[in-house]
């Protein structure tokens, strides 16, 4: 089997391949210990070669697994791994845990420009699961809660701090709360839509990352993308996997060089 | 080197325990950076050396030849014409501009939202660090940005400053406003030094500069080598310590270096392996120690081949013209050559467009990185035009904007790493 592994902020994924065909998915929250959690993950597994992406790619690489671990960027992983799931998509947009990313694709999965949010947090799934915490709501269900809204108030400040003081100012003018989480979900996809036109934002769009599980996120960034869901908007299944994925595809490609 | 120096700071009233902290870490972090390198070239044991007297033994020389009588000019810009400095036989250095020191302090003096390198030079003066900014009989300030203005009418009140108003146009009344600056800096140097700028002085200290940056010009040609015979890391080294070397010293040491290269090409050796990505840096001036982003982007795999940048071809790319026989046209030759500079302060700046895309093909880059400083405003702005150009080169570009804190690190080696994979 081989092995694509994406240590990212918020978690850990696993994808093993053989003979072509995915035969492995595993995941666990990072955590402050993700030596241990990835142990614990490959335990089991007999591995001959690995890729491993995210911020904790390096760390991968100096584990000694017994087994060649090369690393890529995650941006080149998911760059693969939303091809691999949709061929003709034009441009992928990942929304993880800390990091938001734009990518333009050339054929194969390759590449072409990228932009990413910079040293800041905002607009990411740290965002929402931060601002969640203001509703006393879990992250999981925070998408859903905000489609309860029907009039969201404009809200400027993307840095997350100051989103929560003006959302509490918000709710202190009576505004629905509802109304207040659609307000904070369409500011970041008001932010990621002008990300996406940096790159040159041609359809289909494949939006992955943890957040694409967000049906709130899903719908205004359709409608900000002027995108339809299923036709020029592509999720995969499980969004959350793409960078192993990727990272698993790469692998792949080495091992046939 | 602490010791016997010691006392020589404490005459410059430099705040030792700070001071000793700040040479640890810039100790440290050459050694990280520039010591731990494979295959240098010898010639480089001068810069190494050179850089870690950079407090000590410069400073002494610079010491002993107040004592004699010479007097020190410090600046911040390449707008400000070394030629004239050594025809009254002064001598002129850069000034520290490239560490997070005593930003605290200096968020006194100037607005949060200031560019990393101007909170570093008035950081360095308010904390008492820099040797060289204390050694300083002038201080000489430009109108290049409305930061560095601003901030040098604050700076004035600590310093002995004098201002030269560098235009924002390449017109013919810009032409004669930059005359008009050249002449009234001449006189303020005259003044200081006692001592009068004649054609024959003039056109001796036009050779000196002259003949370093054609050193720096055949450095620059050298690297167009395929493998790179010398990493990005130490010409950017040695373009820093050409602001406060001694000239003819340097121009030697730098043409020594220079016939080591071209023996090394011949071998075909190189820093990295033939096939490594070329990168071109471009942007705002890297400030020593600022050697940040060359590092991420070098250990990442890839080799800087050019600076497009002050500290960099900006300064070296024009040479001033030695035909002249009268001061009149010495002065002019000087004006002529000066206003040739393709600083993002001008409008329009076409010129810098074709200079960058040039460069990018005369050394054979797969792709260009931009460096702009947080919060410098003619630099990102140009980056938007300079990105442009190169698309429609086919040249691959990547922006970053950065500072001089480290946080960011990660992060920019993500980025570095990301566009490596799309140009290798």
């Amino acid at each position: 089997m081989i092995l694509g592994i994406d240590i990212g902020s918020r978690s850990i994924e696993v994808v093993g391949m053989a003979g072509g065909e995915v035969v492995e998915k595993r995941r666990a929250p990072t955590t402050f210990n993700p030596v241990a959690q990835l142990r614990a993950l490959l335990d089991g597994l007999s591995a001959r070669r690995a890729v491993a992406t995210g911020y904790g790619r390096k760390l991968v690489q100096d584990l000694d697994l017994g087994y060649p671990v090369e690393t890529i960027t995650e941006i080149k992983a998911h760059g693969l791994g939303a091809a691999h799931h949709f061929p003709e998509g034009r441009t992928v947009l990942d929304i993880g845990g800390q990091d938001t990313k734009a990518i333009s694709l050339l054929p194969g999965g390759r590449v072409g420009k990228f932009e990413m949010n910079d040293r800041c947090a905002a607009g990411t799934g740290k965002f929402l699961e931060y601002t969640a915490q203001i509703f006393q709501i879990p992250v999981q269900e925070f998408g859903l809660y905000a489609l309860g809204g029907d009039e969201p108030p404009i809200i400027n400040s993307m840095c997350t701090v100051f989103a929560e003081t003006e959302a509490t100012s918000l709710m202190a003018q009576g505004v629905r709360p509802e109304n207040i989480a659609l307000g904070l979900h369409l500011s970041i996809a008001r932010r990621t839509t002008n990300m996406l036109q940096r790159v040159g934002l041609v359809f289909p769009l494949i939006f992955v990352g943890g957040v694409a599980h967000n049906p709130c996120m899903r719908r205004l960034l359709a409608e900000q993308t002027g995108t339809v869901e299923g036709q020029t908007l592509l999720v995969p299944a499980e969004p959350d996997m793409t960078g192993a994925l990727g990272a698993a595809l790469w692998c792949r490609s080495l091992v046939q060089g | 080197m602490s010791e016997a120096y010691r006392e020589m700071w404490e005459n410059l009233n430099l705040d030792l325990a700070a001071h000793d902290g700040l040479l640890s870490v810039l100790g440290k972090f050459y050694g990280d950076i520039y010591m731990s390198q494979q295959g240098r070239l010898k010639g480089m044991e001068y810069l190494d050396f050179v850089l870690s007297e950079v407090h000590g033994l410069r400073i002494k020389e610079l010491q002993d030849a107040k004592a004699r009588g010479r007097k020190i000019v410090g600046t911040f810009c390449v707008f400000v014409p070394e030629e004239l400095a050594l025809a009254v036989d002064a001598v002129q250095v850069g000034l520290c501009a490239g560490a997070d020191a005593g930003r605290e302090a200096a968020e006194t003096l100037v607005p949060r939202n200031t560019c990393a390198l101007i909170k570093s030079f008035i950081g360095f003066k308010l904390a008492r660090l820099c040797p060289y900014t204390e050694s300083c009989d002038l201080i000489v300030g430009e109108t290049t940005c409305d930061g560095k203005k601003k901030a040098y009418e604050a700076f004035a009140e600590h310093a002995p400053m004098h201002i030269m108003e560098v235009p924002q146009t390449k017109t013919e009344a810009a032409r004669a406003l930059w005359k008009a600056e050249v002449l009234r800096y001449m006189g303020k140097l005259e003044d200081l030094t006692g001592k009068k700028v004649t054609a024959e002085n003039l056109a001796a200290a036009i050779k000196t500069v002259n003949a370093r940056r054609r050193a720096l010009q055949r450095l620059n040609g050298l690297r167009a080598a395929r493998p790179a015979p010398i990493s990005g890391r130490d010409v950017l080294l040695i373009n820093q310590v050409s602001f406060y070397d001694d000239p003819v010293r340097f121009t030697g040491a730098i043409n020594t270096l220079c016939d080591q290269l071209e023996e090394r090409i011949k071998a075909g050796e190189g820093v990295a392996p033939a096939d490594a990505p070329r990168v071109m840096l471009s942007g705002c001036p890297m400030a020593v120690p600022n050697w940040k982003l060359p590092y991420v982007i070098e250990s990442s795999g890839a080799v800087i081949v050019g600076e497009e940048s002050c500290i960099g071809t900006r300064n070296t790319r024009d040479l001033t013209d030695e035909s002249g026989r009268t001061l009149e046209q010495m002065i002019d030759a000087l004006c002529d050559r000066y206003m040739k500079i393709d600083c993002a302060c001008f409008t329009p700046n076409a010129e810098r467009l074709d200079n960058v895309e040039s460069m990018a093909r005369d050394l054979k880059v797969d792709g260009v990185i931009q460096y702009a400083l947080m919060f410098c405003q003619p630099y990102a702005h140009e980056g938007i035009k300079v990105e442009r150009r190169l698309t429609a080169g086919g040249i691959p570009s990547m922006s970053l904007e950065t500072d001089y804190s480290m946080e960011d690190v990660e992060q920019l080696k993500t980025r570095v790493e990301a566009f490596l994979e799309t140009v290798r």
